[in-house]
């Protein structure tokens, strides 16, 4: 164990360090915090890194970010360009633009800063939506951590609206027609929404205050509410202690991995410094956002491939989903139904994911902490659930390339179109069925292996004549895994005190039988001895071979 | 007072006269062109040869080809000059493909096309420098052409399968023909919409932005958002959970 070796490491000599740390530690008695949280144990998997990954590029992103907040200017005052950039000079700009254009061309280390910052942006949000997946299909959110999922969603929502302020800072005709989208989609809110769009343009559209005010936004109010929501997340996850997946050993009630200190500590640091190191690798190599090329942002001309960043992606795919024709009209009044319906299936879809901890809790009534995470196969409903969230986000996503789609796969844009209208309403539910499926299949076969071992293809003649194929024993490592999860069972609606069935009680026991009436049990223990009273000298025989193996790989 | 009947008449005559001549004065579509006759008769025989099962005997257009009576010469030597013509295949839209004739074979079917009826003619060299003034030609690329090729010319999708090309590769000579004949889906962008000057500024932003590789590194084909988040997915995260596997693995 490389743990031990390490904490006696630092144990030793007083030296200098050891000085300072006593110098602290008695003014502040750091020594007594370093102990809880030191010694805070975090379980090692590959898959429970992503939030990390998130949080890194935030902090990638407030670095690289600060130094772009020294050279940008956000006014949309105008001006003529007079920088290094040849195919500008002279045009008419915002000053907002201007200063961008500057960063990229005039500053020196501008421009890799600048990509830095943007290809962080954009991996703090897929990073924070991976992570997301993770602990949907891990049943990571179940109690005690339900709130912390929706601390979770939240940051991810605050990592759009950065995201999004950020994109419309540079004032080129990308950004421009970006945020004239949004203006359109506030102004087809009825009764509301030409006020709101004017009071946050300042006027008509674009005026001459929305940059600034973007600025603000995004500089200071969604990144203070991304660092006060990470605080709490983090907080949350040492208060509930980490999950784990399950193993010998590992329960409910414990947390079986290695110490914070010093394991985790240099561990993350220097995670930290590989995820730098690959936001700025591809930052020096790729293009990101050639803010020079759209040119200064003119209300009237628009470019073919127009897109917003990925993660706005799927409202933009809505919007263009959307069948027109289904505008209602109301006196002289106009309901933009383009406009309402994808604004009301998207806020449905993300209200949906942040009360899905309650809503399964409503559905299983389970009352206990849930430490040890659920392989995905062994909650069958709750992973075809999220294939088809994540499907109907992934049409909605692929919608907003659909000019895209028919340009480079010579297809026709309208059969493009259609056909993901239709992928929309159909392609949830396939998921759904097909996953579902799977994952019963999965854990039949599970089972199966539980109970008579691996098939190993070695077909062998015993001397009576009869032939039969060698079935490799589990070991007992990996038939935990296989056993060790819990069987939920549809509840019926029973009349409560009055003896009467009441609507919710009907819904939660429908429900409840969408959920689990069809289920695979795990092998109980009087079914494994039973298996594996006649298969007793076949499993002594291949055991040590099966070691062999995992030695060798 | 009582009008005479001939006065109406004569005002919409002068009238026409007027604004049809003027129109004519201010586009300048009409411009001479001298092919010799020896060129045009050996354009008349390409063409009988090659392109009058669609366009008819004389150019006059027939089931499957458009009169071409008119079109001009710039529009011979672009449909030909990129391929396009003789077309193949039918679709939503002729495709760019291996040009078929020599320039000279081209030449002299332009000059025949041209002698049916005055046309837009081939553009001067004065025009395909690309010495003009690329922030105004990016300005008027960006106002009249982007929304369908792309802010940089990286192409777009029109609809039905239709598409705008990507400009990437174009000569400057085919660039002004397409922008003062409008083949396929383009709408005609004449003189009197963009002077021969504005063409040339054009051309030479395009030329520009050809010339010059990207100072940011690859460009990831140029085509905007759709591409950066594909490759964050793919590459940025795709090389991160490698690293995290890595992490993860070396504990056990």
């Amino acid at each position: 164990m490389t743990s031990t070796t390490e904490t006696s490491a630092t144990d030793a000599k007083p030296g200098f360090a050891g000085g300072a740390a006593n110098y602290l530690d008695e003014r502040l008695s750091v020594s007594a915090v370093l102990k809880g949280f030191g010694r805070k144990v975090f379980p090692d998997h590959w898959s429970f890194m992503l939030g990390e990954v998130a949080l890194y590029s935030f902090v990638i992103l407030v670095l690289s970010g600060t130094f772009l907040t020294f050279f940008y200017q956000p006014s949309m005052a105008e001006v003529h360009y007079d920088g290094s950039y040849a195919p500008l000079k002279g045009a008419q700009m915002s000053i907002a633009y201007a200063s961008s254009l500057d960063i990229s061309f005039d500053i020196r280390g501008g421009l890799i800063m600048r990509q830095v910052h943007h290809w962080a942006a954009l991996l703090f949000v897929a990073a924070a939506g991976l992570h997301m997946l993770r602990v949907f299909f891990t049943g990571a959110f179940r109690k005690p951590r339900e709130l912390n999922w929706v601390v979770g969603f939240l940051l991810f929502l605050m990592g759009m609206g950065a995201g999004f302020t950020g994109y419309s800072l540079p004032d080129d005709l990308l950004s421009g027609n970006g945020l004239r989208i949004i203006d359109g989609m506030i102004k087809g809110i009825p009764v509301i929404g030409t006020a709101f769009s004017s009071g946050f343009f300042g006027g008509e559209f674009p005026g001459t205050e929305v940059v600034a005010r973007l600025y603000s936004l995004h500089i200071m109010i969604l990144p203070a509410l991304i660092i006060v929501l990470i605080g709490v997340h983090l907080m949350m996850v040492i208060i509930h202690k980490h999950t784990h997946y399950s193993g010998p050993g590992r329960t409910d009630d414990n947390v079986v991995g290695y110490p914070l200190m010093p394991v985790y500590v240099a561990k993350a640091g220097g995670f930290f410094f590989l995820v730098f190191g690959v936001v700025a690798a591809i930052a020096a190599t790729f293009t990101i956002n050639p803010i020079w090329n759209y040119g200064p942002y003119d209300p009237s001309p628009v470019s073919a491939g127009t897109q917003p960043d990925w993660y706005i992606g799927w409202l933009d795919g809505a919007l263009r989903l959307a069948p027109s024709g289904w505008d209602i009209s109301i006196f002289d009044y106009v309901i933009p139904m383009g406009v309402m319906v994808p604004l009301i299936v998207s806020l449905l879809f993300l209200a949906l994911v942040a009360a899905y901890p309650f809503i399964e809790n409503w559905v299983t009534k389970d009352k206990r902490e849930h430490h040890v995470l659920d392989r995905p196969r062994n909650a069958p409903t709750r992973t075809a659930i999220g294939a088809a969230g994540v499907t109907f986000y992934a049409v909605l996503w692929a919608g907003a390339s659909t000019d895209l789609i028919a340009t480079n796969f010579q297809m026709s844009l309208n059969q493009v179109l259609v056909a993901m209208q239709i992928m929309l309403l159909i392609g949830p539910g396939i998921a759904y069925f097909v996953t579902k499926r799977a994952c019963i299949a999965l854990q039949n076969k599970d089972r199966e292996v539980v109970l008579h071992g691996r098939e190993t293809g070695r077909v062998v003649r015993l001397p009576h004549g009869e032939y039969i194929e060698v079935h490799e024993t589990v070991d007992k490592y990996e038939l935990w895994k296989l056993i060790d999860y819990k069987d939920y069972q549809p509840v019926l609606a029973r009349p409560d005190a009055n003896g009467k069935i009441g609507l919710g009680n009907r819904l939660r026991s429908a429900v409840s039988k969408i959920y689990f009436e069809d289920r695979i049990a795990p092998v109980s223990k009087a079914e494994y001895e039973l298996a594996h009273a006649d298969h007793a000298p076949e499993a002594v025989t291949e055991k040590p071979k099966r070691k062999q193996k995992s030695i060798n790989a | 007072m009582r009008r005479r009947p001939w006065a109406a008449g004569l005002v919409v005559f002068l009238g026409l006269v007027l604004s049809g001549g003027g129109y004519a004065a201010a586009t300048n579509v009409v411009q001479a062109e001298t092919g010799s006759p020896a060129q045009v008769e050996e354009g008349r025989k390409l063409f009988l040869a090659n392109c009058a099962s669609c366009h008819g005997t004389n150019g006059e257009g027939a089931i499957g080809g458009p009169s071409l009576i008119g079109v001009g010469a710039a529009s011979v030597d672009f449909q030909v000059g990129t391929g396009r013509m003789p077309g193949q295949g039918s679709g939503p839209q002729l495709r760019a493909k291996p040009v078929q004739f020599t320039q000279e074979q081209i030449s002299a079917m332009a000059a025949y096309v041209a002698s049916l009826a005055p046309g837009p003619a081939i553009p001067d060299e004065e025009y395909l420098r690309g010495d003009g003034d690329a922030t105004h030609g990016g300005e008027l690329f960006r106002i009249n052409c982007a929304m369908c090729h792309n802010a940089v010319g990286a192409g777009g999708a029109l609809t039905e399968g239709k598409f705008a090309p990507a400009l990437g590769g174009v000569t400057p000579k085919h660039t002004y023909e397409a922008m003062v004949t409008g083949p396929q889906n383009m709408p005609v962008f004449n003189d009197a919409n963009l002077t021969p000057e504005d063409k040339k500024d054009i051309i030479t932003y395009l030329k520009y932005i050809e010339d010059n590789d990207s100072v940011a590194g690859f460009e990831l084909g140029s085509i905007g958002p759709v591409a950066e988040g594909l490759f964050t997915w793919i590459f940025g995260l795709g090389f991160i959970i490698a690293i995290t596997v890595w992490l993860g693995a070396k504990s056990n």
